[in-house]
């Protein structure tokens, strides 16, 4: 046993809003530079849709992620590694148009424009070339709210019939939140020919080198989620930090502190790294299940031992006992990683969500299985759907987490009128009244801090009396080649 | 396998590099503060400054929790308010004064030539020339920056101009929704109060104010906080689309899903919201009503006929109007409903005092009783009756009232729906004795069962079944709503079954989607019906939750004093918006009769115009108008004064003479005459002239003059207003300055003569609350204000501080100001017109504050305006607010020692420079703030209702809350009678609970809650139970162009964005990059395919009233035959020149107008009386249809 400390944000979509608040906050904090414009490191999709950068869920068009290639893992777009060879040729790299072309406005001319004869309005100007645009042709959130759209939405790779569409009788709409995953087999790592990606020890967190980084762009094609972006004023790679400077001082990740939907659960996982391999090998309908059995149990006492003896503190293993992630991911099986059959095993999680039952002129409508809210069969959405976003194409792990959702309704309903509540409801969707009343809280009034459980890094290992004292106390050290 | 990455450490480099992203968070200090937006967030936001600039805001998560079982409200806050901090140091920011150039030339050579600057501004405006060289360049550029002091000498110079020319009437100011950013809101109107200026109010002209409440509950609106959804147990939204619109707010109900409620979403589009319902009705847009009208009959018929369900019918009897007694009248040989029945009809209570405003019942027995608690009660000389009680106000015995007198006899009654047969239906009735003879009388609830079709084996047109294609069977609905009769009635049954089962705990949200329609008050009504019939008003977890507009301000009572600057003089010049727009903005001319659409009876005399309603209703004294009359009222009161009149009552009687012989006119019969026009108009807080601007098109052509105007409708009223005098050619540039105070160039901005810079959010400090949670809030200053912006409150002192200057010469001494304000609710006013009788028409005689307008006159001191402004004025001690009323003077006197004081003319006040020591003045005096003065206000209240109430404050009774306590934490209000909620021992707070459970009358005519509103105008229209009457028909509207055939004609909806707050935020870089780049329209995929356009081409969207250049988005989400605009957006980013008018392409508000509904004109009748923001008409503006064309091709 290997054990390793990773922190993990849970996303419950079923409470998702799709306001984009999280976006903004990483924008405002970290992307709002020069070359970085177009970096949304957090941003929020409608589904269907086709997401940013366009159509990035298509590996056969982008070519990210790992495959198992007759038993060996090896990354899809690069084989075993960069070579030499395709040193100086990225083929499957996303453009900038498959991002967008960032803009501004020119607002001066609302106060500036000298008199005419119609009212002075602002162009649109390009920021990367400075130039006036007749018009914005793609944006972060190109097909925002959009769902039933021919055009975009249909090109959704994880819809089986397309039509659905196209017909407001069968059209769904839900969120998906995304950021860097901190995968445990990063491809964007895996591909770099200078070394510059590495995933922290401490808390699991992948990082690009800004000094090492020599902009070869390999991550950029090798990551799968399109969650490694060119600076093209730096030259370098970027990505999602996970906010460390806070998540470090035990505040959680801006996105997640701005949640206002409340969704995003953050807490700390312990994981066997020496199972990460085969455990990958599985075929995509297993991969769910092996990457949940990766996961230790922070109470089991061999694991706290094993975890010691690897310099977990114990800190970190008291918020890996308390981890809203180990309870949701691990626990209650109700969360799932994106796209697991990427094959970088993501350590972001999904809880899939429900969706309305339409009552249509002249349709019945469906009355529901358990008294006034409607069954697992009467959702709106397509459970394949959420099967090839959440489950690797496994049915059964969305519905598990589906069904538990509904049951825990069900059986609050009863609490809440004063009825009595019928624990076998529970029971058919795996859950007892224990961790149903867990769920139901985690859901409700959990507040911030128990919402998010971060412990904090210790950092006096490194000569903090010196550090406190001396002048490089907070100084920038510019790196080779600027930043 | 790279199995080593995984092992990971360190990468090469070593890790002394991440300091960058370190250093990148580092920041030097943190302020909370929060956003001055028409959004009801009230959300606090930790604002991060690094360097002197602010850097990024994140959300405070520090709210005190309200109770373990209620999700804390951390992390409020949305997309839009996140971006706020871009707006800072924006090129969109106003840095500077401006002004447009021809503007200045014409001042400089003005002040070249005039040593004093009222005369010089005299020698522009009087100069026709002069005058129009700078406003026919409106909205056309030419601006030029200029210094403060040029700026607000102007300013000031033109405000002594007109009020000494014109009269001060004819000076307005414009700012919406006081709650959010109430010390600014009052910066502006406290200078135009001391002034004798003009407020114009906004939760009725944004069509915020839903007029069923007033109707129903004789309240403006009170909702729950958005934390009591989660005591929900079945959530209905209509018209709300809660995570688009109350983002922060939309956790509370995505909780209350765990927590096991129903939630059920009626849109016509697959919204945000339906994401999170477990039943997406998509009904018809504008047609809910018919929806929740075949519920009703549902409801009545399973849970009130076939089986009682004694809760239900205990709260009925209790807190509803359904067992008052209604008599029945026979009109050409027809019965129909009347009036109510009154005490004073009645033998036995012939001689009570208001016994024209008490109302009866009948008990089990068939004995008519009085019980207690009609609003003649509250305006009696003997307090202690105006309650709840079901007791009989003669005798004090208990009355067990009947809701029905089924059994006795029944009546044919004839019913009259529109668009349907009338129907005739046997009601129970029984005849009795009144001091007039013999009369039929039947309770409300009988006569509502009948209206909804149940008939309880009566006989007449009654459908025979669900099935039956009869009002309001849920067949019925089923053509307007195109929700199929089996969902209505699961639907149905689960609301009447939760209802019974969770006492009481069923929710409508909803919003602008239902309230911006012509007959939104019926639609209102219908759903509110719902509500009553299941006990779910008064409740935690129940009721209406209607949230649209901002309109809480907590501390409202010293916030009126300090804002409407009462603390010096009362009353206030108050106007209802929508009235002066459709006039002054001469909407009226294009308008047609409204009995086209809106047709009454024949009987009442009822005008067939708005605008002559309009001009009636004034005259009688129901709504207010500006400018009074046709002449200064400043002058008036010389006149009067030269004519002998030397005390208020001779003037008074002077004038009434005068107005009676037409020798004096009241302003709004001649509002095209330039001695009417308003004259300047203040703007601030507020995108009056786009967003706020409903028929935009209008405003640019009548009020502004500015060339670019699109209006192609026709002058239709030429020949059908009979009130109104006409000219053959409408005004153009009725306004002689607009000034806007602003930190963002927005489309008002670019229309308005002189622009002025304001301090942003983080840059001034203020008092922000709002009705979706209980906390009172600070907006404080991060950083000081950039460049050479200032806050609200300091221009307008700096604007009063030069009228004070200039107005020595002008206005040496105090003067008399005659205001002419209408009847109002919660004086005895609103009991002041049983009967609807013009003193114009010979009907009665005119009398001042009965059959007409109160005539108030007040002193003003122009010399002193500035040191009245920055000093808390004498009054201030003695407040009161909703008919409460309670006294401060040892506040006063203990604030005089803790505050900073100014002295003048011999006295010492609190110094107001500081808008900080204006918040804890706030803070100090309202009852809800300063648990002392809840407590007195209680007592007040006690006294008049006699019923014990004081208790409900001793908990808080020494708790106050000061601006210090606020910028560290956001703190909860405490209970206070000024509200009908309770938030003690960490309840949420819900409107009425404590009418239900301490006995509190509503402020209506039965003191319950009204389903039946017997007023003869209600009865006239068909409107006095509750009904249902659908969108108006395109073919009246007068909107569509002929001749423009190459384009679909589409419903035109402009619900609430997700990329703005209103305007604001809608020209953020952060929203034009996660939307598409500017204005949108949002088509369905097949509609669109008709007309060829494709998702992101441009389109045209073309009626009479203007024309919109945008692009199009193409989704299967919106229903056919609607486009969305999603309001509002700005026309100053990126707008393309219109293929129809070779002119740049308008907002939102090119396309619409509004119509006014007459129905809520009405005054002086119990809850049909005018308070500001409170009653009135509304500013419709969705029964609207456009042309949507390829904008090439």
């Amino acid at each position: 046993m290997n054990v390793r400390s990773q922190l993990v944000m849970v996303f419950n979509l079923d409470k998702c809003i799709g306001c984009h608040t999280c976006s903004i906050a990483c924008k405002n904090i970290w992307t709002d530079r020069q070359g970085a414009e177009y970096m949304w490191w957090n941003n929020v999709e409608t589904k269907p849709g086709i997401g940013y950068p366009k159509n990035w869920e298509d590996q056969e068009h982008y070519k990210g992620g790992w495959i198992n290639d007759g038993g060996e893992l090896r990354l899809k777009g690069l084989g075993k590694g960069p070579t030499l060879l395709n040193m100086f040729f990225q083929p499957n790299m996303p453009a900038i148009t498959d991002y967008y072309e960032p803009f501004d406005v020119d607002y001066a001319n609302l106060h500036g424009a000298p008199k005419g004869d119609d009212q002075p309005t602002a162009d649109i100007v390009s920021q990367i070339s400075g130039q006036k645009m007749e018009e914005v042709t793609s944006g972060p959130n190109w097909d925002d709210d959009l769902s039933g759209s021919g055009q975009h939405a249909a090109n959704d790779p994880n819809l089986a019939d397309a039509s659905i569409i196209e017909d407001y009788g069968r059209i769904f709409m839900q969120y998906l939140p995304r950021l860097c995953n901190h995968c445990l087999n990063p491809a964007c790592a895996a591909s770099c020919p200078s070394r510059a990606i590495y995933k922290r020890g401490e808390d699991g967190v992948v990082l690009v080198d800004q000094n090492i980084c020599k902009g070869w762009r390999f991550c950029t094609s090798a990551c799968p989620y399109k969650k490694v972006y060119y600076n093209w004023t730096t030259g370098k790679a970027e990505k999602c930090i996970f906010c460390f400077p806070r998540t470090e001082t035990g505040q959680c990740n801006a996105c997640s502190h701005s949640c206002v939907g409340r969704i995003r659960y953050l807490g700390v996982l312990l994981y066997d790294a020496d199972g990460v391999e085969q455990a990958l090998k599985q075929p995509d309908d297993k991969l769910v299940e092996a990457q949940r059995a990766l996961i230790l149990d922070p109470h089991d006492p061999a694991v706290q031992q094993a975890a010691r003896k690897n310099n977990i503190p114990d800190h970190w293993l008291d918020a890996a006992c308390n981890s809203p992630a180990y309870t949701l991911v691990k626990e209650q099986g109700m969360a799932l990683p994106l796209h697991a059959e990427f094959r970088t095993m993501p350590m972001a999680y999904y809880i899939p969500s429900l969706s309305p039952v339409i009552a249509k002129h002249g349709d019945l409508h469906e009355v529901a299985k358990h008294g006034l809210i409607p069954a697992l069969e009467q959702l709106r959405v397509p459970l394949d759907y959420l099967a090839s976003l959440l489950g690797g194409g496994n049915q059964q792990v969305v519905t598990q987490s589906l069904a538990k959702l509904i049951a825990l309704r069900v059986w609050m309903r009863a609490k809440n009128l004063g009825e009595t509540a019928d624990p076998a409801l529970l029971a058919e969707a795996g859950l007892d009244e224990t961790s149903a009343t867990k769920l139901y809280r985690l859901f409700t009034v959990a507040n911030y801090r128990e919402r998010s459980i971060i412990p904090g890094q210790q950092r006096e290992m490194k000569e903090p009396y010196l550090r406190k004292g001396g002048r490089g106390f907070g100084i920038l050290k510019t790196p080779r080649g600027g930043l | 396998m790279a199995d080593n990455r995984i092992k990971d450490e360190s990468c090469c480099g070593g890790r002394d590099w991440e300091e960058f992203y370190r250093n990148r968070w580092q920041y030097d200090k943190v302020v909370r503060s929060t956003h001055g937006v028409n959004c009801t967030g009230g959300c606090s936001w930790m604002v991060h400054v690094k360097d002197g600039i602010v850097g990024w805001e994140l959300q405070a998560n520090d709210y005190p929790q309200l109770s373990g079982d209620i999700p804390n409200h951390e992390p409020r806050g949305c997309p839009r308010g996140i971006s706020y901090s871009w707006y800072l140091y924006s090129p969109l920011r106003v840095k500077y004064p401006y002004l447009r150039g021809a503007l200045l030339d014409r001042w400089q050579e003005a002040r070249a030539q005039h040593d004093d600057p009222v005369t010089a501004w005299a020698s522009i405006v009087e100069n026709p020339d002069r005058r129009a060289s700078y406003t026919s360049q409106r909205g056309m550029g030419g601006f030029r920056r200029a210094d403060w002091e040029t700026v607000v000498e102007l300013i000031a110079a033109s405000t002594v101009y007109t009020a000494k020319k014109h009269g001060p009437d004819r000076i307005i100011g414009f700012t919406p929704i006081p709650a959010m950013s109430m010390i600014s809101y009052a910066a502006g109107t406290r200078f135009l109060q001391l002034l004798g200026g003009v407020c114009m109010s906004f939760y009725d002209w944004y069509c915020d104010l839903p007029p069923a409440s007033p109707q129903v509950w004789g309240e403006q609106t009170d909702v729950c906080e958005s934390a009591d959804w989660y005591n929900a147990s079945y959530i209905v939204l209509c018209g709300a689309n809660l995570p688009q619109t109350r983002t922060p707010d939309s956790h509370f109900m995505t909780e209350a899903r765990y927590r096991g409620a129903k939630v059920v979403v009626m849109s016509p589009d697959l919204n945000i919201a339906s994401k999170f319902a477990d039943t997406w009705l998509p009904v018809e847009q504008g047609h809910d009503g018919a929806f929740w009208m075949a519920l009703n009959h549902v409801l009545l018929k399973e849970f009130y006929v076939d089986r009682q369900v004694p809760f239900f019918e205990e709260y009925a009897r209790t807190y509803t109007d359904l067992p008052f007694l209604v008599k029945l009248e026979q009109r050409d040989g027809i019965w129909q409903a009347g009036e109510h029945l009154r005490a004073s009809e009645l033998e036995r209570s012939a001689g009570m005092e208001q016994g024209e405003w008490i109302l009866c019942v009948s008990d089990a027995s068939g004995k008519i009783r009085i019980p207690k608690g009609s609003l003649g009660m509250r305006w009696d000389s003997k307090p202690g009756n105006w309650n709840l009680d079901m007791t009989d106000v003669l005798d004090n015995q208990p009355i067990d009232c009947a809701l029905s007198l089924l059994g006795d006899r029944a009546t044919t009654v004839c019913f009259r729906y529109e668009g349907e047969q009338d129907a005739l239906r046997e009601v129970p009735c029984r005849s009795i004795q009144t001091v007039n003879g013999e009369v039929l009388v039947t309770t409300v609830f009988d006569l509502l069962l009948a209206q909804f079709g149940v008939s309880r084996d009566l006989g007449g047109d009654y459908p025979s079944s669900y099935d039956d294609d009869k009002p309001f069977t849920p067949a019925w609905q089923e053509k307007h709503t195109g929700v199929g009769r089996e969902t209505l009635l699961q639907i149905a049954r689960e609301w009447g079954e939760n209802g019974e089962k969770s006492n009481g705990r069923n929710m409508v949200i909803t919003g602008a989607g239902v309230n911006h329609w012509y007959h939104n008050d019926l639609i209102y009504r219908s759903f509110i019906t719902a509500l009553l019939l299941t006990g779910s008003v008064g409740r935690n977890g129940g009721g209406m939750a209607h949230y649209v507009g901002q309109e809480k301000v907590v501390p409202l009572a010293p916030w009126t004093a300090v804002a409407m600057a009462q603390d010096w003089v009362k009353p206030s010049r108050l106007q209802n918006t929508p009235s002066f727009w459709y006039i002054h903005s001469d909407q009226w001319r294009y308008d047609r009769n409204f009995t086209d659409y809106f047709k009454p009876e024949t009987g009442e005399n009822i005008p067939a115009h708005a605008a002559d309603v309009n001009a009636k209703a004034v005259r009688l004294g129901w709504l207010p108008f500006a400018p009074h009359f046709n002449d200064s009222p400043l002058r008036l009161m010389q006149q009067a004064h030269e004519a002998g009149a030397t005390d208020d009552a001779a003037i008074r009687a002077w004038l009434v003479k005068r107005l009676q012989s037409g020798e004096t006119r009241f302003a709004i019969e001649d509002p095209d005459a330039p001695e009417n026009f308003p004259r300047l108009w203040f703007i601030w807080r507020s995108n009056a002239i786009s967003a706020s601007a409903k028929g935009h098109e209008y405003f640019l052509k009548h009020v502004l003059g500015a060339p670019n105007s699109t209006v192609t409708a026709s002058e239709v009223a030429k020949d059908q207003v009979t009130e109104l005098v006409w000219h053959d050619k409408a005004p153009e540039g009725k306004m002689d300055l607009i000034v806007d105070l602003n930190f963002r160039m927005d489309t008002s901005t670019v229309y308005s003569d002189i622009i002025l810079p304001a301090a942003t959010w983080y840059e001034k400090s203020d008092v922000n609350t709002t009705d979706m949670h209980s906390f009172v809030n600070c907006m404080d200053a991060a950083v000081p204000p950039s460049w050479e912006s200032k806050a609200d409150w300091k221009i307008f002192s700096m604007i009063a501080k030069k009228v004070s200057e200039l107005s020595a010469p002008h206005f040496p001494e105090p003067f008399k100001d005659i205001i002419a304000a209408p009847l109002l609710h919660d004086t005895p006013g609103e009991i002041a017109q049983r009967r609807v009788k013009d003193w114009k028409q010979g009907e009665c005689e005119p009398i001042p504050g009965k059959t007409m307008p109160n005539l108030a006159i007040v002193e003003r001191d122009y010399v002193n305006l500035y040191n009245r402004f920055m000093s808390l004025g004498p009054n201030i001690a003695h407040l009161g607010a909703h008919g409460v009323n309670w006294d401060a003077d040892d506040v006063h006197a203990d604030l005089l020692n803790r505050l900073p004081t100014r002295s003048w003319g011999g006295k010492t006040y609190i110094d107001l420079e500081d808008e900080r020591n204006v918040a804890d003045t706030l803070l100090a005096f309202a009852p809800e703030t300063n648990g002392e003065l809840a407590v007195r206000a209680y007592q007040n209240m006690e006294a008049r209702i006699g019923k014990p109430l004081a208790h409900l404050a001793e908990g808080s009774r020494n708790v106050r809350i000061s601006w210090d306590d606020i910028t560290r934490q956001p703190r909860r209000f405490h209970n206070s009678p000024v509200w009908s909620g309770l938030v003690d021992g960490g309840r949420p707070y819900s409107p009425y609970v404590l009418n239900v459970e301490h006995g509190v009358p509503w402020r209506t005519l039965s003191g319950r809650q009204s389903l039946y509103l017997d007023h003869p105008w209600y009865t006239s229209f068909n409107e006095g139970l509750p009904t249902f009457k659908g969108k108006l028909p395109a073919a009246v509207l007068d909107e569509l162009q002929e001749g423009v055939q190459d384009g679909l004609v589409l419903n035109f909806l402009t619900p609430h964005g997700k990329w703005g707050i209103h305007s604001t935020y809608t020209d953020n870089l952060r929203m034009l990059t996660l939307s598409r780049g500017g204005q949108v329209v949002w088509l369905n995929h097949e509609d669109a395919a008709q007309a060829g356009i494709e998702d992101n081409e441009g389109v045209e969207l073309i009626n009479n009233n203007g024309v919109v250049v945008c692009k199009a988005i193409v989704s299967s989400r919106i229903p056919k035959g609607s486009v969305f605009m999603y309001h509002a957006p700005e026309r100053t980013i990126n707008i393309k020149k219109s293929r129809k008018t070779g002119k740049k392409g308008g907002v939102h508000n090119s396309l619409a107008r509004i119509r006014l509904k007459p129905t809520l004109m009405l005054g002086g009748y119990a809850q049909f009386s005018y308070y500001f923001n409170y009653w009135g008409p509304t500013g419709v503006n969705r029964d609207c249809y456009v042309v949507v064309r390829k904008l090439r091709g």
